[in-house]
C-alpha cells in the first residue's frame, strides 16, 4: 500500500485536475493583473501577491484550450516549483482530497486535449470522476514553450 | 562558561577596533606629534586586549599587551614615534588581524608572534617590573601596616592625592584579601573596583588593574582611593561582597602621604642611569592601569574637540540577514495597500476622528517606508576604509610615494553589491600603484612631484554608482598594449593595425594579458584585469579606461543600483501604468502632431536643434486602448543613454515617485524594454521601462 497524498482539485471546463498540496502556496480569488507586453499569449501578466510580483498564466491557454471569461468561481492557484513562483488561472478550485498513489494510473497519450508529458497520471475517484494529475515541472518548462511557439508561429 | 554566544560579538567588535587601530595609526604616521591619536590607539588596543583575555584568546591578549606597553611610553612622552616603531606596530596589527580572522574561521586564534613580541619588547627595552614581583611586594606589604607599603606613586598620582586631601576628601589605603577558595577572583576584584568607583575614585592599585583582570595576582590587592566616606564605612561595604576574606582601610593624612612620595622619589633615584626609558617603567605600570583613568579621561575631554581629522565615533550596528529585510519590505508593501484602502474608506465615511487617524498613519508609514528602503543601503566607506592602509604598505614595498585621496565615501550602494565590489577594487588600486605610478626617480625625471596621487572617487550618476580610480602615473600607451597583445597571441598583427586606442585599452581586460615587464609579487601575474572585468560584469556593471600617455590613467567602474529604490516618473498609457527611471529622463513636454516628421520612414522630432527619434510606446507594447497618433498633441518623455536621446510618446504623466524595483520572477522570459516591476501605492503592479532598450 503506497502512501496517501493530499491533492488540490481544480477544474478547467469539465475536466478535473489535481496538484499535490505541497506544491501549492495559496489559492487566490481573481485580482487585478498587470499585462506584460511582448510575451506569450497565455501569460496573462503579473500580480502583486503580498509584495511579491508573480507571473500568472492562463492554464487553458497553456494547454491550448479555448480561454474562457473569468467568473466568480475563477481562481488563481499559486504554485512553487523549482523555486519558481507562478500563478495558474483556473475555472474553479474548491476541493482537497486524499489520494492513494496506487490508484494513479499511467496516463493515456492524450487526455482532454493535453499532451501526456504534462501529466503525471490519471486517478479514478468515486464512480465516474477522473482526476488528471499535472506534472508541474513540464507545464512550467520554458524551453518547451519556445518550441511550442515556433511550432504554432 | 559558554563563550560561543559572545563569539560573533567579539569578532565584530575586534574587527571594528582593528579598523580603528589601522586608521588611527595612519593618522599618527601623518602626524606623529599628535598624542591625542595615541590615546585613541591606546584605548582601542586596551579594549581589544580586555575582550581577548575575557574570551580566552591568550596570544591575542598578550600581543596587544606588548603593543600597549609601547604606546604607553609614547603617550607619556617617554618615547618618540619612529619609522621602525610604526612598522612594528603595523606588523602587530596585521598579526592581530590574522588571528581574528583565524578565530572567525573557527580557529583558536593561535599564532606565533614571538618575533613581533620580542621586537616590541626591544622597543620598550627597560621593561615593566614583572607582575609577579609587584604582587609579591604587595602581599608582603598587605600584612604590615599601610604606611610601610612599597607602593610607588608617580608624581601625578601623588599630587592628585595631595590635592584631594587639601580639598577635604578622604584618602584611603585599602587592602583587600579574597578568599582562597574563590573561583573567579578577577571577577571578585572587579566587583570591588566597581563598588569603589561608585563612591569615589581609585587612583592606583597594586597589582595594576590589567594584571588583576588577567588574574595575575594572588589573593590580595591594595589600592589608593579617594572618597568622601569613612574608612570603616568603605571596609563594611567591601566586606558585604561575598568571598572577601578581609579588608583593611586606612585613612592617610598629609604626613603619611608625603612619606610615601619620598619613598617613590627615592625609588626612582635609585634606578640606574640610562634614565628616560628606565624611568618610564614604573610610570608605565601605573598609567596602564585604569588608576590613571582619571588622567586619560581628562585628556579625552580636551582631546576630543581638538581632534578634527580623527576617526568618527564607531557606528552602532547590528547584523541582519538580508532575507529578513526582503520580508520586511514585502510586509510593508502590504501595509501600504491597506493604508490606501483605509484612506478611501475614511473619505467615504467622513468621520473627522477617523480621517485624522488615517492621516497620521499615512505620515508614520511614509517615514517607515523611507527607513525600510534605506536599510539595505550601505555607504561604500565600508569597503573603502581598508584601502589607505593597503596603499601605504604597497607604496612602501615598491619604494614609491603615493597619496590616496578618497572622495564620496558616503555614497550608498546596495549591500549585495558592496559585498562583491571589494576584490575588484583592490585589484584596480594595486594596478594603479604598481603599474600606474612611476618610481620616484622616474617621476622626478618626468618633472612630476615625487609623490604620486591616486584618487578613489565614488558618486551617484543617474541610475548608477560610479567608482573611479585615477592616478597621475605614466599612463597607458596604446602602442605598447598592441605590441604586447600581438606578442602574447591575444590578437594578430593585422587586427592590431586596425584597432583604435579605445579598443587597445579594452585588450587590457583580455584573459592572459599583463603589461608589466617585470613580474612583481604585487600584480602582473596576468590574471588581473580580466577577473576584475568579469566580476564587475556579473554585478551588471562595466569598466572603462581613459588614459593620457604620460599623464595618468582613469579606471571607471559603473555599477547599477540594483535591488534598490529609484525615483521614477509614472506615466499612463491607456489603462496601463508604467514607470520610467527619472535618472534617464532629460525632460518632458508636449508636441503637436505637426511637429512630428517622418524622415526615411522613421518618425523624428526636432529637439534642441537636432532631430531625435520618436518612439511609440503604445505600438511597441501593443497597448490595447491608446494610440497617440489619433491625438492632436502628444506628451513626450525625452530619455537619454550617453549622448543619444530618444522621445517616448505617452498619454499622461501621473507623477514622480520613489519606487522599489522588483524582478518579474524567474518564469517570465526577458521582455525587451521592460527592466522590472514595481508595486504602486494602490497595490497594483506597474512595469518599469528600460529606456536604454529603445536607443541603439
Amino acid at each position: 500500500m503506497a502512501e496517501d497524498i493530499k491533492v488540490i482539485v481544480f477544474k478547467l471546463g469539465t475536466e478535473e485536475y489535481g496538484i499535490e498540496v505541497e506544491k501549492v502556496q495559496t489559492i487566490e480569488r481573481m485580482m487585478p493583473i498587470t499585462r506584460v507586453p511582448k510575451t506569450y499569449s497565455f501569460i496573462k501578466g503579473v500580480i502583486n501577491l503580498r509584495g511579491v510580483v508573480i507571473p500568472v498564466i492562463d492554464l487553458r491557454g497553456r494547454f491550448g484550450i479555448e480561454e474562457a471569461e473569468h467568473t466568480d468561481q475563477t481562481r488563481i492557484i499559486i504554485v512553487n516549483v523549482n523555486e519558481m513562483e507562478v500563478g495558474f488561472i483556473v475555472d474553479s478550485a474548491n476541493d482537497v482530497i486524499d489520494l492513494n498513489r496506487d490508484i494513479i494510473d499511467v496516463p493515456p497519450d492524450v487526455v482532454g486535449g493535453i499532451k501526456a508529458k504534462y501529466l503525471d497520471g490519471v486517478a479514478k475517484i468515486g464512480d465516474d470522476r477522473l482526476l488528471i494529475m499535472l506534472n508541474l515541472s513540464e507545464v512550467l518548462n520554458k524551453s518547451e514553450i519556445v518550441q511550442l511557439e515556433s511550432l504554432e508561429g | 562558561m559558554d563563550m560561543n554566544q559572545y563569539l560573533s560579538m567579539f569578532i565584530d567588535e575586534s574587527n571594528d577596533h582593528l579598523q580603528s587601530l589601522n586608521e588611527s595609526m595612519m593618522g599618527l604616521e601623518a602626524n606623529p606629534e599628535d598624542l591625542s591619536i595615541v590615546q585613541v590607539i591606546f584605548r582601542s588596543a586596551h579594549t581589544l586586549k580586555g575582550m581577548a583575555a575575557t574570551m580566552g584568546f591568550e596570544d591575542l591578549a598578550s600581543l596587544t599587551h606588548q603593543m600597549e606597553n609601547v604606546l604607553d611610553l609614547v603617550r607619556n612622552n617617554k618615547l618618540r614615534m619612529q619609522d621602525f616603531i610604526f612598522d612594528t606596530l603595523f606588523k602587530s596589527i596585521d598579526a592581530l588581524e590574522s588571528m581574528v580572522e583565524d578565530i572567525t574561521g573557527g580557529g583558536a586564534g593561535k599564532a606565533d608572534v614571538t618575533e613581533i613580541v620580542s621586537s616590541l619588547q626591544a622597543i620598550v627595552r627597560g621593561e615593566v617590573p614583572s607582575a609577579g614581583n609587584a604582587s609579591a611586594e604587595v602581599t608582603a606589604a598587605a600584612s604590615g601596616n599601610a604606611s610601610a607599603a612599597q607602593v610607588f606613586l608617580d608624581e601625578f598620582q601623588y599630587s592628585v592625592l595631595e590635592q584631594s586631601l587639601q580639598e577635604g576628601h578622604q584618602v584611603l589605603y585599602v587592602d583587600v584579601a579574597i578568599r582562597k577558595d574563590c573561583q573567579l577572583k578577577a571577577v571578585r576584584a572587579y566587583m570591588v573596583f566597581d563598588l569603589l568607583e561608585r563612591s569615589g575614585e581609585v587612583v592606583k592599585s597594586f597589582p595594576s588593574v590589567q594584571d588583576i583582570e588577567q588574574e595575575k595576582f594572588d589573593y590580595g590587592f591594595s589600592l589608593y582611593y579617594i572618597t568622601q566616606k569613612d574608612a570603616s564605612e568603605i571596609q563594611k561595604m567591601i566586606l558585604n561582597l561575598s568571598e572577601i576574606e578581609a579588608v583593611t582601610a586606612v585613612a592617610l593624612d598629609q604626613e603619611s602621604l608625603r612619606q610615601m612620595g619620598q619613598d617613590t622619589a627615592a625609588a626612582t633615584a635609585e634606578a640606574p642611569a640610562p634614565a628616560p626609558v628606565q624611568e618610564a617603567a614604573p610610570v608605565a605600570a601605573g598609567n596602564a592601569s585604569p588608576a590613571a583613568s582619571l588622567h586619560s579621561k581628562e585628556e579625552n575631554g580636551k582631546a576630543a574637540p581638538a581632534r578634527v581629522g580623527g576617526s568618527p565615533s564607531p557606528s552602532r550596528t547590528i547584523r541582519v540577514d538580508i532575507e529578513r529585510l526582503d520580508v520586511l519590505m514585502n510586509l510593508f508593501s502590504e501595509l501600504l495597500i491597506d493604508r490606501v484602502r483605509l484612506e478611501q474608506l475614511a473619505s467615504e465615511v467622513q468621520n473627522g476622528d477617523l480621517t485624522e487617524t488615517v492621516e497620521h498613519m499615512g505620515r508614520v508609514s511614509g517615514d517607515l517606508q523611507n527607513i525600510v528602503m534605506k536599510l539595505r543601503m550601505v555607504p561604500v566607506d565600508t569597503v573603502f576604509n581598508r584601502f589607505p592602509r593597503m596603499i601605504r604598505d604597497l607604496a612602501k614595498s615598491l619604494d614609491k610615494k603615493v597619496d590616496l585621496i578618497i572622495t564620496g565615501a558616503d555614497t550608498e550602494l546596495d549591500r549585495t553589491v558592496i559585498d562583491e565590489i571589494g576584490d575588484p577594487l583592490v585589484h584596480l588600486l594595486r594596478n594603479a600603484v604598481d603599474h600606474g605610478i612611476e618610481s620616484i626617480a622616474d617621476r622626478i625625471a618626468a618633472g612630476k612631484p615625487e609623490t604620486g596621487t591616486v584618487q578613489l572617487r565614488a558618486f551617484h550618476s543617474g541610475n548608477h554608482v560610479f567608482i573611479e580610480i585615477e592616478e597621475d602615473g605614466k599612463g597607458i600607451y596604446p602602442k605598447n598594449v598592441l605590441a604586447s597583445a600581438v606578442k602574447k597571441g591575444v590578437i594578430t598583427q593585422e587586427q592590431a593595425g586596425t584597432m583604435t586606442d579605445d579598443e587597445a585599452y579594452q585588450l587590457l581586460f583580455a584573459p592572459g594579458f599583463s603589461t608589466a615587464e617585470v613580474i612583481s609579487d604585487v600584480s602582473g601575474r596576468g590574471v588581473g584585469l580580466d577577473v576584475v572585468k568579469s566580476k564587475i560584469s556579473s554585478l551588471g556593471g562595466n569598466v572603462t579606461i581613459y588614459s593620457t600617455p604620460g599623464k595618468g590613467t582613469n579606471f571607471s567602474v559603473q555599477l547599477p543600483l540594483t535591488l534598490s529604490i529609484i525615483a521614477a516618473m509614472l506615466v499612463r498609457l491607456g489603462s496601463e501604468k508604467y514607470a520610467i527611471p527619472l535618472s534617464s529622463i532629460v525632460e518632458t513636454g508636449i508636441v503637436k502632431q505637426s511637429q512630428i516628421r517622418t524622415i526615411h520612414g522613421n518618425r523624428m522630432l526636432e529637439f534642441r536643434g537636432s532631430h531625435i527619434p520618436l518612439v511609440s510606446l503604445s505600438k511597441i507594447f501593443s497597448i490595447p486602448d491608446y494610440d497617440e497618433s489619433t491625438e492632436e498633441e502628444t506628451e513626450i518623455v525625452v530619455v537619454r543613454k550617453g549622448e543619444r536621446l530618444v522621445a517616448l510618446a505617452v498619454q499622461d504623466f501621473i507623477g514622480q515617485n520613489e519606487i522599489v524595483i522588483k524582478n518579474l520572477g524567474k518564469y517570465l522570459p526577458e521582455v525587451q524594454g521592460i527592466s522590472g516591476a514595481t508595486i504602486l501605492g494602490d497595490g497594483q503592479v506597474a512595469l518599469i521601462i528600460d529606456p536604454n532598450a529603445f536607443i541603439k
